[in-house]
């Protein structure tokens, strides 16, 4: 059987492409940035984790670790100096913990209606309206913070300070919502609909289905999206440095001016402070502190958030 | 049977009434404290407030140093993030496949997103400022800022490119295009809207942010402009917090002007956003 067209021919008659050198050395060379690019998440990552590194070993060079974290005073800049992180430490996870008292409620709520009872249209309105509250500069909370939410509280509660953590964790509740309305109702979408349908076909009515089959199947995506949330607070920053005040100090007590890590940071960094002394220093052993507590709950979010992924 | 399934309908009515009430709420809070702060702004919006420097009187006082500070600023984040931060994602998407490394990559960027700004602020203090020697200048805020919006750049690029779909990819490839012509005559102008939005996301976030740059040394008072990139600067929000947290009465008017401009500039810019990624997906539906 002949072919028409013989294949050792048709090989001959259309020239070879040419080889542009030039052409090819150029998109290698793009390919190598782009590589680079690439890396530089990386290379972020490990710059934190060095900057840190090192500057948390040269502070415990000159003081103690067990200082560092039995010690019960902060006082760096007096005289009479002690570096015990619990002051800082129960400042931030006060207000962390109002802020997020604040946020679950609203947060989940906010979710369900998303996810279970608005209708599209509104959906694709409120989910975005929702969001809002995260676009919103932290400075300009701070303003609100210190400037409305603090005297408004002051008339119910007389015994506030103008600095307190009351206001600027409510505040900051308010800002993180949407972290826990978008994220949950993320979750409670992916919860399968065959799951629902199986629930009314067993009778359940709205309620229960929501209560018994859709929350405990999107359980984890749910405590993924809090846990991102209390991370976010943990870290925030001008909020508390506004209205929290600039005072360390040992209590749970809202209505007190406290300081939390990141506020530190914030009051040092104000000042004038010279590389290599050891008020330098302290404020990177915070960050560092601040970092750790952070990674683990971003670390342990997704985690989670994955788990719910593979599951629908 | 009827009655006990009417308290149930009443119930639930109960609850949807409290889910939506709770996701108003916080909306209208919102809306009341913005009206608040735009009351407090409205003796202190003027020309003047808008072309003035820093001053130790209230009245004399405008936020000029700060909003040119802040332009700069972005103009040059942007710059350093968009460029990176399409070719990381242009790495992911493209270049990478499934593997152990692209993996990595990916749970480092999730993670780099998850780091709290004032981090960011101690690496740039310590690189930028520091080690490299930029001093506590715009271009080593501008570095600090770009590595912080860079996870909001990569991640909504690679949503972007991963829409383009691949047919296109192969009908280029098809026609004898490289992978790099595919990607800059096909791939890239399909992903644009996507890419752009990231972009704006990116940009309206370096505009709201003060903390990481009060650590990388940006000046709260300042009565001039920069002149270059190794300039000192002031931004926005830091003149903002400057002004919060002085004791006078006076100056928190000035805060709350300088607060309703912030809130104004982030509204243009997100509105840009949305009429540009609609005018662009309005010209590609085919």
């Amino acid at each position: 059987m002949s072919s028409v067209v013989p294949s050792d021919i048709t090989r001959k008659e259309i020239p070879a492409i040419p080889l542009h050198r030039h052409g090819q050395l150029r998109e290698k060379l793009v390919e190598l940035a782009i590589l680079g690019c690439g890396m530089l998440s990386i290379l972020t990552t490990a710059g934190i984790l060095g900057v840190l590194a090192f500057e948390t070993i040269a502070f415990f060079k000159e003081v103690s670790p067990t200082q560092y974290f039995f010690d019960s005073q902060w006082t760096p800049l007096f005289s009479d100096q002690h570096f015990g992180i619990w002051p800082l430490l129960t400042g931030t996870l006060l207000t962390s913990i109002i802020a997020i008292s604040v946020a679950l409620p609203f947060g989940l709520l906010s979710a369900i209606y998303l996810s279970e009872f608005s209708a599209q249209e509104t959906r694709k309105i409120l989910k975005p309206a929702l969001e809002m509250l995260a676009g919103v500069p932290t400075i300009v909370y701070g303003y609100f913070a210190l400037v409305f939410v603090t005297p408004m509280l002051q008339h119910i509660l007389p015994g506030l300070a103008a600095f307190n953590a009351l206001s600027p964790g409510i505040v900051m509740g308010i800002m993180i919502i949407p972290m826990i309305s978008s994220l949950a109702d993320d979750a409670l979408h992916a919860v399968p609909i065959s799951l629902k349908e199986g629930a009314y076909a067993l009778g359940a009515d709205k309620l229960q289905t929501i209560f018994r089959i859709v929350i405990p199947t999107a359980f984890s995506g749910i405590t993924a999206s809090v846990i991102l949330a209390v991370s976010r607070a943990l870290g925030e920053t001008m909020i508390v440095a506004i209205a929290a005040g600039q005072q360390p100090r040992l209590t749970l007590d809202p209505r007190v001016p406290i300081e939390t890590m990141t506020a530190y940071i914030v009051q040092i960094s104000l000042g004038d402070t010279p590389a290599g002394t050891l008020a330098y220093k302290t404020i990177f052993v915070v960050g560092a502190s601040l970092f750790v507590m952070t990674f683990g709950m971003n670390m342990l979010s997704q985690r989670l958030a994955k788990r719910y992924r593979n599951k629908s | 049977m009827s009655s006990f399934e009417r308290k149930g309908k009443w119930i639930e009515s109960l609850f949807r009434w409290l889910c939506l009430s709770a996701a108003l709420l916080p909306l209208g809070v919102l809306l009341v404290l913005l009206t608040d702060m735009a009351i407090d702004a409205s003796g202190r919006i003027s020309w003047d407030f808008l072309t003035s420097h820093a001053s130790r009187k209230p009245e004399q006082a405008g936020i000029l140093s700060g909003m040119v500070g802040s332009f700069y600023l972005v103009i040059l984040t942007a710059g350093i993030a968009l460029p990176v931060g399409v070719a990381s994602a242009l790495y992911l998407e493209e270049y990478a496949g499934r593997g152990r490394l692209s993996n990595f990559i990916e749970l480092n960027i999730a993670n780099l997103a998850g780091v709290p700004s004032i981090i960011y602020g101690l690496l740039g203090l310590e690189i930028f400022v520091r080690t490299i020697g930029l001093g506590r200048s715009l271009l080593a805020g501008a570095c600090t800022m770009a590595l912080l919006v860079l996870p909001i750049v990569i991640m909504s690029s690679r949503e972007a490119l991963r829409t383009v779909p691949s047919v296109l990819r192969e009908g280029a490839y098809a026609l004898g295009a490289t992978r790099l012509q595919t990607i800059r005559r096909v791939v890239l102008p399909m992903a644009l809207p996507g890419i752009l939005t990231g972009a704006i996301l990116s940009v309206s976030r370096a505009i709201g942010e003060a903390a990481p740059l009060i650590v990388v040394g940006a000046l709260a008072y300042i009565t001039f402009l920069p002149e270059g990139l190794q300039s000192p600067f002031t931004v926005l929000p830091i003149q903002i917090f400057n002004w919060v947290s002085r004791p006078q009465e006076a100056f928190l008017a000035n805060a709350a002007a300088g607060g309703l401009v912030l809130m104004a500039t982030l509204l243009v810019v997100n509105g840009l956003a949305i009429i540009l990624r609609n005018r662009l997906q309005k010209r590609r539906s085919w």
